[in-house]
């Protein structure tokens, strides 16, 4: 009697967890569309409206599909109309913003790597004080360097120009790719350097055949960051450089607000997917390398 | 010629001694083993004989030359590490000869010398696969391949089968004790397992708080330790120490365990100075090996006790008895039944028994 009064209990119990869960999962999914939309909503809106005439801007609401696919505000974004003065276009910016963020993003990266393995496998006294120095860097408001930044540009006669921003942008990407590196490294058995040393392979050697060829997720970690902070800065374009050296943030930005005749939407929102494409193609490209463990051989396993 | 010497050396990190005044000889050819207690300084010591840490006092020699400022790669040593350090990113064949490429060798000589150890070792098969793809064993080997590719004239070995699972550590050990009869080369191993230390060294070194607490054969330690540290360490379960006066009467010399009557005879003790023995505090040390339940010897000294605890672990058991308040061990086999509670019948191997100053803890 009583072992039957437990079992229907059980079963009852049993079919309320049932339904608790379905109704747990029904609610997650629901907040998890909830969000998705709330993040690819604005991106909707600028595809959208790339794609349409001003007319239709001008009568359909924010949300409405185009009536075809209207390239041409992309063309303008790009190219530009073909006539004379005041007509910014976003080619020659962009330009000069691979030329800036390539460079930039390799030396950081490398200097970076070059400090993390020299601040972990080749201790020296006060080590510790230099990266705790260098991890400031990371924390200075970047308003408070514009100024003597400036000046050190002008002295060394690279101010407005491309290679001045590969400067400053190598400059203050250090203290962040030191850190990843640094971080990573200090993960690697130092066994490892030790046996090379053994083996007879000097600082560099031990760099780039023991360390740098198990480095890849990291350099792809600071890759990803820095080509993403680089490319979107704002602050260090528009200070140092202006008119023809100006990187595509900064002629976003002027061709966006200091047009002087119609706003035209369609053409805002081509050039603002345009100057976001190229991060978005390196995550997309760099992304899957994330999380590969590459020393996982190095120590017992 | 001394293969490798070591004189007065010290070092410190920081505040901390690390290593005091080590002095250390290895003839041609010896397996000699560190041990000690995790912090005994035996790894730096090993660390500092390939010169990857520096010196602050006193001189390392190998074949008579002072090598103290030399870099690690002349010094002609090899070195297997605790995690292997196998370089991940090379395979198999890549990583044995990493060392002589660096090194300039002619490419015949690399294959020839390649070819000779990966067979030796049995990794020739294993040549084109990374560290990753190895088993725990077949990394020990070719991180063990490294260092023979290089014909050094002494191999270091840091804990080298630590990482192991307990029967590969077994095999491995073996793999290593052969290793060394067929090469001969002379061996400087670290290790903090005492069955690894006693069944690989020819020569053991025991450190505690950067001091050679024993450099002896294996014989040596186990039966002669020269304190109490080496008795306590070696051997497990450890010797007995028990504490009490030796007393002289007429001639004859009887240790008399503190706060009882009970005496034990001490005959034919080989002592190292034989004045101011009368009324000296010792601690007498017996294995519980050398406690036995039957009369074996003429000498063995008869005794009752009173067995309190047993522990069996299959092959023997140990059982732990009252002696005047103090805890004694003693190991039998398990087939023996012994009552608890009960005074039992023991017998002490005398001939086996150590004398330690009680103050110095020194033998005696």
């Amino acid at each position: 009697m009583q072992d039957s009064l437990k079992s229907s209990s059980y079963q009852q119990l049993e079919q309320k967890s049932k339904y608790t869960n379905i109704f747990l999962r029904w609610f997650l999914y629901f907040i998890l569309i909830l969000f998705a939309s709330y993040f690819i909503f604005p991106l909707y809106v600028m595809v959208v409206t790339s794609l349409k005439t001003m007319e239709e801007i001008r009568q359909g609401t924010l949300l409405s599909w185009p009536s075809g696919l209207n390239l041409e505000s992309w063309a303008v974004a790009w190219g530009g109309r073909g006539y004379g003065a005041g007509d910014t276009f976003l080619r020659p910016y962009f330009w000069n913003s691979i030329k800036m963020v390539v460079p930039a993003v390799f030396f950081s990266t490398f200097i970076g790597a070059m400090t993390g393995y020299v601040l972990t496998k080749w201790r020296f006294k006060g080590d510790q004080w230099v990266f705790l120095f260098l991890l400031f860097g990371c924390f200075i408001p970047f308003q408070a360097i514009l100024l003597p930044m400036a000046r050190t540009l002008g002295v060394l006669g690279i101010s407005n120009s491309v290679v001045g921003l590969v400067l400053v942008h190598t400059v203050y990407g250090i203290p962040f790719t030191t850190l990843f590196f640094r971080n990573y490294y200090i993960s690697v058995p130092t066994e490892l350097v030790k046996a090379a040393r053994i083996d007879g392979a000097g600082f560099f050697k031990i760099f780039f055949k023991i360390l740098l060829p198990i480095s890849a997720p990291i350099i792809v970690v600071t890759v990803i960051w820095q080509f993403t902070q680089i490319w979107n800065d704002f602050l260090f374009g528009s200070t140092f450089s202006f008119g023809e050296a100006a990187p595509i943030q900064v002629a976003l930005n002027n061709m966006v607000l200091s047009s002087t005749s119609v706003k035209e939407y369609n053409v805002d929102m081509a050039s603002a997917i345009i100057a976001g494409i190229p991060t978005l193609i390196v995550y997309v490209l760099a992304g899957k390398y994330f999380i590969r463990g590459l020393t996982s051989g190095a120590v017992k396993g | 010629m001394k293969t490798l010497k070591i004189e007065e050396l010290s070092k410190n990190f920081g505040s901390t001694e690390v290593l005091k005044k080590i002095n250390l000889e290895i003839d041609e050819g010896n397996f000699l083993v560190l041990l000690g207690p995790s912090g005994c300084g035996k790894s730096t010591l090993l660390n500092i004989i390939a010169g990857l840490e520096t010196i602050n006092e006193g001189d390392v020699f190998i074949d008579d030359y002072n090598v103290s400022k030399v870099e690690p790669k002349d010094r002609n040593i090899a070195m297997v590490f605790q995690s292997y350090a196998l370089y991940p990113s090379m395979n198999v064949k890549e990583n044995m000869i990493f060392g002589l490429k660096q090194a300039k060798t002619s490419k015949e000589k690399i294959q020839e010398q390649l070819e000779k150890v990966s067979k030796f070792l049995q990794v020739d098969q294993l040549l084109e696969r990374k560290p990753s793809q190895l088993s725990g064993g077949q990394r020990q080997r070719v991180a063990i391949g490294r260092a023979l590719v290089r014909e050094p004239r002494i191999f270091l070995f840091d804990e080298p089968l630590s990482n192991l699972d307990a029967k590969l550590r077994v095999e491995m050990r073996r793999e290593i004790k052969k290793l060394h009869q067929q090469l001969k080369t002379t061996v400087v191993y670290v290790t903090h397992d005492q069955t690894e230390a006693m069944s690989l060294g020819t020569n053991i070194a025991i450190m505690n708080h950067g001091v050679i607490q024993q450099n002896d054969t294996p014989e040596k330690i186990y039966n002669k330790p020269s304190n109490t540290f080496v008795a306590d360490f070696i051997g497990s379960p450890s010797m007995n120490l028990i504490k009490g006066i030796l007393k002289e009467n007429s001639g004859d010399l009887l240790f008399t365990v503190s706060g009882s009557n009970l005496e034990i005879p001490i005959k034919d003790y080989d002592f190292k100075d034989k004045s101011n023995l009368n009324n000296k505090e010792v601690f007498f040390g017996i294995r519980p090996e050398h406690i036995f339940f039957k009369k074996f010897n003429e000498s063995d000294f008869e005794i009752n006790l009173r067995a309190d605890l047993s522990e069996y672990i299959g092959h023997e058991q140990i059982m732990t008895f009252d002696y005047a308040n103090q805890e004694l061990l003693a190991k039998f086999p398990s087939t023996i039944k012994i009552d608890l509670g009960k005074e039992t019948k023991l017998y002490f191997d005398l001939t086996q028994a150590s004398l330690f100053d009680a103050q110095t803890e020194e033998r005696i």
